[in-house]
């Protein structure tokens, strides 16, 4: 990557932003106006990140690259000399981050378009989410990235409220409650960050090579891993994820278990593994071990399920457990497998979303003991499906596998124990996943749903993206490997 | 000391074409038969009145001159003197139809208002404790008038009553705390005090502990701090809506531009003996205020309590008070003053057209004036220091700042009570967006003047949220001039 690709990272965060500002201006009246541009944005979107992930060279000795900066505010008040930059760059698993929220807000946009009520306002608030999710992947500077990371959460609420269904204001309340009581903890590990590195400046480059005394690193990673790990479904401060799932809109559900949980993970390395790198190794052990207990209880408890989207999102918790324990094994192969596994969850939840929000548009049903034979009446949608519900059983030649393994191997090599418990998890996964398959989709189908009609165009198109992410990661996965792994043998401490 | 008696008026001018306007409008509304003024002319003197003030004190920048060693004029003043004159001209704009409609003697009201800003000035720039003392009555007395004109109200009353009452004991309290600091450093002089306290002249003793404790009572009770705050949500409730906006933005600035002088100036040596008074009260009114807030529903009540949470928060940095955190509780201000007022004036442009106060009155909002509602809601989130506004960036640097002074447990008492605030004012936000209108209620229009102020606002608070640097310098210059 050139210097000049920085200027594409900026773009990653001004198109969303760009967008909504040009949104509030088209009148809401004139919806193919508003279609037009949200396809165009949302094209654009895609093609850069798929041109900044192509673009990185993990060959470099460049650990972050395209790192651009623009001064901000310095030398007034607390802030010194580069006290705030406007600063861009990504290593490895920000690309890979970037390309998952290129793919899955492209498919958002394109099945959103069904929305009728105050559709306008429904983009403006998408887009300001999709900003803050960019931002968080792409920004070096810490008052950027938490205000970015904040901006993520702030729409929530009302893309929750107004446009979700079943008891979705308890939902959004929840969630938004939830994550910014979090932040609580992540505002307190920033201002002790700074103070403690004394340098008068929020760089995050400068902030990953200062001094922290091991004490003071053992005292507040677990302040970050908390605060971030609760937007990560991190155990037993996951209970927003599945409510929170269940009452948002398809898109919403989509870009916040594809993405947003995400941010939560990835807040963990950068602030976590990368400023207080021995406080981490230290606490290793416990992000393991809520990791392991987080996929086991997630697992079960998905078994117990009959509503389709509280399963998926019991399911998400599950599979985000395997992240934790993929970062608490602390050996390169576990860690670079949680990443691949944040990706691979990613376009697997958002796919599971978009069919469940395709076929619930119509049913306005989704328990699933209801639906029977839907494989005749929606051939398409079912074999979307079924792709998807492989990928997160882990079938070999799909995403999940791939980052499966690797997490598996690196749990194997730290704590055998939890090896194991790992791929009984992804039995367990199995058995509510191929259950589901045979009451919905095979069997006599239920008179009541012959009304029932194939997904619209725009919604095939979103799953055929997501679904070939899945194949492509499942059958070639060396070009997220290697971005991936160059970035975490270079983290501080980690076993290669 | 006996300072030479240099009466040198000009360095007030400000206050003088403030207190001028006061009279010139109390008059041409006294003779408006006889001259033939239309009461509708009132407001716009008034503006003008504040914006030529306000234009007249930026000459003052970069000057650090007193007025007989009873008034500092420096960048801290100059800082202090056009965001006061901005928020007059902002209440009046925003408000001058509620005016008409909604209050007694109409040229009082606007006299009080100018009046008021004068006290607020001076209290900012005061450097003698009696001097401070009569600026902070000239403002309390101003508000306490003006507190009861709301028209055909029995609450404006019984509001102004308790306000009185209660200011007189807490004014009785202040001035026998500042007997007590007189007692002990022998100079009601800022500098004599400072000098005496450093030079070991005045002796810590008791009497200083009891004065400070007074001094602060007394204080907390201008600023609504709790547990001083009983007045507050009764005189909110009570006071007509514009007044309620004057409350809780030029007069808690102008107590916080009062404590920074004084704390971070005279009494600064004997910080061992007020610091955890102060943190003490920090702590008791982001708690509380943010606490009770959660119960109410009607929409003043609940800003009288948020905005006795907000002032938790300049407590909390005048407790680590120093150069750095001063610039960042300057900006702060700043940043509190344009969010606070444009919610009120929202409030304000929407109780004209449906009379309610209730949280449910504004059911449905976003349907029936989506602009008031978008500037409402980030107005609300911004209060709550949600991104992207001016809240989260000013409060961000103000708890860094506070932390960075070894108070890192204050920031995150002040980072949770800010949490809670945001669920009372997500529901407001929630009655907004997602219940629908009553049957009988029609899309409307703002006037003109509200559209502009709220609009303004809301790009001021875009503005401070994204791109701080600015601001923020001014307010280092301010609080620089404060600690030179």
């Amino acid at each position: 990557m050139t210097e000049n690709d920085g200027l594409l990272l900026l773009a990653l965060l001004l198109l969303p932003l760009g967008s909504a500002l040009l949104l509030m201006l088209v009148p809401s009246r004139e919806r193919s106006a508003i279609i037009a541009l949200t396809a165009a944005s949302s094209l654009a979107m895609f093609a850069v990140s798929v041109y900044v992930f192509l673009s990185y060279d993990y060959g470099s000795s460049e650990q972050f690259q395209g790192v651009r900066a623009w001064t901000w505010m310095e030398n007034v008040g607390i802030l010194g000399e580069k006290g705030i930059q406007l600063k861009v760059g990504i290593d490895g698993i920000a690309a890979a981050m970037v390309l998952l929220t290129g793919i899955i807000t492209m498919a958002g946009t394109w099945v959103s378009w069904k929305i009728t009520h105050r559709t306008k306002d429904f983009f403006i608030l998408l887009y300001i989410l999709a900003a803050g999710v960019f931002g968080t992947f792409v920004m070096l500077d810490l008052f950027f990235w938490f205000l970015l990371y904040e901006t993520a959460v702030l729409p929530m609420y009302l893309l929750i409220a107004v446009w979700g269904s079943t008891r979705k204001e308890y939902g959004a309340m929840k969630l938004m409650m939830m994550l910014v009581a979090a932040s609580i903890l992540i505002f307190a590990g920033i201002f002790a960050i700074y103070t403690e590195a004394g340098l008068g400046t929020f760089d995050l480059e400068a902030l990953f090579s200062a001094d922290y005394p091991v004490s003071f690193q053992k005292l507040f990673f677990p302040v970050i891993a908390i605060g971030c790990g609760t937007l990560g479904g991190l155990f037993p401060l996951h209970s927003w994820s599945p409510d929170g799932h269940a009452a948002a809109p398809t898109a919403v559900s989509m870009l916040h278990a594809g993405v947003l949980m995400k941010l939560g993970a990835f807040g963990i390395i950068r602030l976590g593994f990368q400023v207080l790198p021995e406080g981490a190794e230290f606490w290793a052990p416990g992000l393991l071990t809520l990791g392991i207990v987080a996929a086991l209880y997630g697992a079960v408890s998905a078994l117990r399920q009959t509503d389709l989207k509280l399963m998926t999102g019991f399911s998400s918790v599950s599979h985000m457990g395997y992240v934790f324990v993929g970062l608490g094994t602390f050996n390169a192969i576990g860690i670079t497998g949680s990443v691949l596994q944040m990706f691979a969850h990613g376009v697997m939840t958002a796919l599971f979303f978009l069919l469940i929000g395709a076929m619930y548009d119509q049913s306005h049903d989704r328990e699933i003991p209801h639906f029977s034979g839907m494989a005749k009446q929606m051939p398409v949608w079912a074999a979307f499906f079924v792709i998807a519900g492989l990928a997160s059983l882990g079938l070999p030649g799909l995403s999940g596998f791939v980052a499966e393994l690797h997490i598996f191997i690196g749990a194997f090599r730290a704590y055998p124990l939890v090896g194991g418990l790992a791929v009984l998890t992804a039995a367990i996964t199995a058995t509510y996943l191929l259950r589901m398959f045979a009451q919905s989709f095979f069997g006599e189908m239920h008179p009541a749903w012959s009304g029932m009609r194939e997904m619209t165009w725009p919604e095939r198109a979103g799953s055929a993206v997501l679904a070939g992410s899945i194949l492509w990661l499942g059958l070639w996965p060396s070009p997220w490997i290697d971005r991936i792994a160059a970035t975490v043998e270079g983290l501080q401490g980690v076993a290669l | 000391m006996n300072p030479a008696l240099d009466y040198e008026y000009a360095l007030l001018l400000p206050e003088l074409i403030l207190a001028g306007t006061a009279a010139l409008v109390l008059f041409a509304d006294a003779f408006r038969r006889e001259f033939g003024v239309s009461r509708r002319l009132l407001p716009w003197l008034a503006v003008a009145g504040a914006v030529v003030a306000g234009l007249v004190s930026l000459t003052y920048a970069g000057r650090s001159e007193n007025f007989s060693e009873l008034l500092t004029v420096d960048d801290f003043t100059t800082f202090f003197r056009v965001l006061f004159a901005a928020i007059l001209v902002v209440l009046v704009l925003g408000s001058h139809e509620f005016v008409e409609r909604h209050v007694r003697h109409v040229g009082e009201f606007y006299a009080l208002l100018l009046l008021a800003t004068v006290g607020a000035i001076f209290m900012s720039a005061a450097r003698e404790l009696i001097t401070a003392y009569i600026a902070i009555e000239l403002l309390s007395f101003s508000l306490y008038v003006a507190v009861s004109l709301t028209l055909a109200d029995r609450r404006s009353g019984e509001a102004s009553l308790k306000y009185v009452l209660l200011g007189g004991v807490a004014s009785a309290m202040l001035l026998y705390g500042l007997s007590l600091l007189y007692g002990v450093a022998g100079s009601t002089y800022y500098a004599e005090i400072a000098e005496a306290f450093s030079s070991g002249t005045a002796a810590f003793e008791w009497a200083l502990v009891l004065g400070l404790a007074l001094v602060i009572g007394g204080l907390g009770f201008k600023a609504s701090a709790v547990p001083f705050h009983m007045w507050t949500p009764d005189a909110y409730e009570g006071a007509p809506l514009p007044i309620t906006a004057f409350l809780s933005a030029t007069s808690k600035a102008a107590i916080v531009a009062l404590l920074l002088r004084v704390f971070g100036g005279p009494l600064l040596p004997a910080i061992d003996e007020w610091q955890w008074m102060v943190a003490a009260l920090a702590v008791l009114t982001m708690a509380f205020g943010n606490l009770i807030a959660l119960q109410q529903s009607n929409i003043k009540r609940l800003l009288a309590y948020s905005s006795i949470g907000q002032v938790g928060y300049m407590l909390m940095a005048v407790t680590a008070v120093s150069a750095e955190t001063s610039s960042a509780l300057l900006l702060h201000i700043a940043g509190y003053l344009v969010t606070n007022l444009a919610v009120f004036v929202v409030v304000i442009a929407v109780h004209n057209r449906t009379g309610d106060e209730r949280i449910v009155g504004f059911r449905g909002l976003a349907e029936t004036q989506p602009f008031l509602a978008l500037v409402l809601t980030a107005g609300l989130f911004s209060l709550a220091g949600m991104p992207l506004l001016a809240g989260f960036a000013t409060k961000f640097f103000l708890f860094q700042a506070v932390a960075s002074e070894g108070f890192l447990w204050l920031s995150v008492v002040a980072v949770i009570a800010s949490t809670v605030s945001l669920y009372y004012y997500l529901q407001v936000i929630r009655q907004m967006y997602l219940y629908p209108p009553d049957a009988d209620a029609e899309r409307w229009r703002p006037s003109v003047t509200g559209l502009v102020t709220t609009g303004g606002l809301l790009a001021g608070m875009v503005f401070i949220g994204l791109y701080a640097g600015p601001v923020f310098e001014l307010a280092d210059q301010a609080a620089t001039a404060l600690f030179a």
